[in-house]
């Protein structure tokens, strides 16, 4: 940025906004209630670390593991923590498993709860208020607006998360994916088809994306 | 009918919203305040602000977040209001009276 013309002996203080926040940190750093060094570090993990290809391999295992499958329906939090996946915050997972008659879709009316340790942080539709609102209202109209349609006879079922109760979709295995070990099958499971507003791709559409 | 489908951006659009965040995450880490407590929190913020008048398409959640996160912390005794903003006028102070390209540094 070209500062000519500028003062040089002073700095330009940032937003309001930021000095908002730089404020309450240093206060709380003060007090002893928080680290700098935690602080980057949660911000790295949840840049960088933490995300979708997490809930990936629960999916995949789920698919191609039926004890997994049913260790995830029993105690899905202790099943998810064998990755090493864990909350920090001791909320309970649940996995809903999508069939030839039920889809789920999960959304949080109150704010933006949602399965961080296997899908990272929300996009920005999640925490809209027309998601928020109209996931429970109209459901099929939502997953419409995402090119899912189901046939009239499937049962959809939203799912409302609250800060103790995190929900994780598993959805539906493709068609045409015999003998696919988990490794190949990872690619296949999208974020949004672990959040329930489309289907997993399918080999095709695999392929597609990759040409 | 606001389209729902878009594409993501990053996960923090500024700096300030990594830093609010990791700010409120590591105060319910530590056990300051629940989970709960927060999720009550935030949620109506998001209604206040919805009440008056933000479109809340997911843009200005940062901003319902910093603003629960203010709330809690003064609801608790941590950082109250006033200390906040004469803290702010200091680093905003603090700024102004550091020549460009030094670091700026509270008294």
């Amino acid at each position: 940025m070209p500062h000519d013309g500028h003062d040089h002996d002073h700095t330009e203080p940032p937003s309001d906004i930021e000095l908002r926040v730089k404020s309450l940190e240093s206060l709380l750093v003060e007090k002893g209630l928080v680290d700098p060094a935690t602080l980057d570090a949660l911000v790295d993990r949840y840049e960088h670390h933490v995300g979708p290809q997490n809930g990936r391999k629960v999916v995949a295992r789920a698919w191609t593991d039926p004890d997994y499958r049913q260790w995830l329906q029993d105690d899905a939090s202790a099943a998810i923590g064998d990755f090493g996946f864990k909350g920090r915050q001791g909320e309970h997972m649940v996995c809903v498993e999508n069939g030839p008659k039920v889809h789920n879709l999960v959304v949080c009316t109150l704010c933006s709860c949602y399965p961080w340790t296997v899908l990272g942080l929300p996009p920005v539709w999640y925490k809209s208020a027309p998601y928020r609102s109209r996931a429970v209202a109209d459901p099929r109209g939502v997953l419409a607006e995402f090119g899912t349609t189901l046939d009239p006879d499937v049962d959809v079922r939203v799912w409302d998360s609250t800060s103790e109760m995190r929900y994780l979709v598993i959805p539906e295995r493709p068609a045409g994916t015999d003998g696919w070990t988990a490794e190949q099958l990872e690619p296949l499971v999208t974020r949004n088809s672990m959040i329930g507003v489309e289907k997993a791709r399918t080999p095709e559409e695999l392929k597609g994306a990759a040409e | 009918m606001t389209a729902l489908k878009q594409e993501d951006g990053p996960a923090f659009c500024e700096p300030w919203q990594a830093q609010a965040f990791a700010l409120a995450n590591a105060l319910i880490d530590k056990g300051v305040f629940t989970a709960d407590e927060w999720a009550n929190t935030l949620g109506a913020e998001i209604k206040r602000a919805q009440a008056a008048g933000d479109p809340d398409t997911g843009e200005t959640y940062y901003n319902h977040w910093l603003a629960a996160l203010e709330r809690l912390c003064a609801e608790k005794g941590l950082a109250l209001g006033d200390e906040v903003s004469d803290r702010a006028e200091e680093w905003r102070n603090a700024y102004l009276a550091t020549p460009h390209g030094q670091p700026v540094a509270l008294k």
